[in-house]
């Protein structure tokens, strides 16, 4: 199945962030396809490479990265989101791209199955 | 999936317009959906019924009144406009107290809606 996913929260705050980075492991190991995953909200908080969390906790901004290289996983970041917050190309962690709203609408009717995770 | 592909896109909205982002930025995409030409509809539950609220005033919290823009969906072909009744008669709220037209469903009635959705989108 092709599945998009859609993260609605920061990370560490919230555990949105995990549950969606699970679940796209989860269906990758099981064969499935991620379509794209668009990072809305504060989830755009996801996709900043200025992050540094403590050495034994997860890095989740890594973790994304990293899914994104491995398996060429879209990770989307909503402009309007990200300016205000303070997300530019600039401090874009690897993997991830920023673009428009019309990616998420997009992701809604091609994949077969939209999964929201957030609030 | 081809490129004229329809779908039925549910927004549903399940906050109050200010303290969170939510409202706004799920109205920026409900915007976004009318260019794709899809079948959307908007559900208002629990504190989201606050969204359609008329008479918001916001300059004292320095945060800008966006809930002019619901009456501009109608311009964008989005007229499917739901809002539970329970959420209504909860808050003392009634549907001439709402700035544009809806339809007052029951909860259970939403949820029927719900199941014959392609995607569900719920802030």
């Amino acid at each position: 199945m092709k599945f998009g996913i859609l993260v609605n929260e920061g990370p560490y705050q919230h555990q949105a962030s995990d549950s969606a980075y699970l679940f796209c492991k989860a269906a990758l190991a099981k064969g499935h396809e991620i379509q794209r995953v668009f990072f809305y909200h504060d989830g755009v908080n996801n996709s900043t490479r200025l992050t540094e969390p403590p050495q034994d906790d997860r890095n989740i901004v890594a973790r994304w990265s990293k899914l994104g290289a491995d398996h060429g996983v879209d990770l989307v970041v909503c402009v309007a989101a990200a300016l205000r917050r303070g997300i530019k190309d600039e401090n874009l962690a690897p993997g991830f791209r920023i673009s428009g709203l019309g990616q998420l609408v997009e992701s809604g009717i091609q994949a077969d199955r939209l999964v929201v995770f957030g609030d | 999936m081809s490129e004229g592909t329809i779908k039925k896109f549910m927004f549903v909205n399940r906050t109050a317009p200010y303290g969170t982002v939510y409202a706004l930025e799920s109205l920026e995409v409900v915007l976004i959906s009318a260019a794709f030409d899809q079948d959307v509809s908007l559900v208002f539950l629990g504190d989201g019924v606050w969204q359609l609220k008329k008479g918001q005033q916001t300059k004292a919290i320095e945060t800008k009144n966006f809930s002019p823009t619901y009456r501009a969906l109608e311009g964008y072909d989005i007229e499917k406009l739901y809002v539970e009744r329970e959420a209504l008669d909860a808050r003392g709220l009634a549907e001439e107290d709402l700035i544009v037209d809806v339809t007052v469903l029951s909860s259970a009635e939403i949820g029927k809606l719900m199941e014959e959705q392609d995607v569900v989108l719920s802030f």
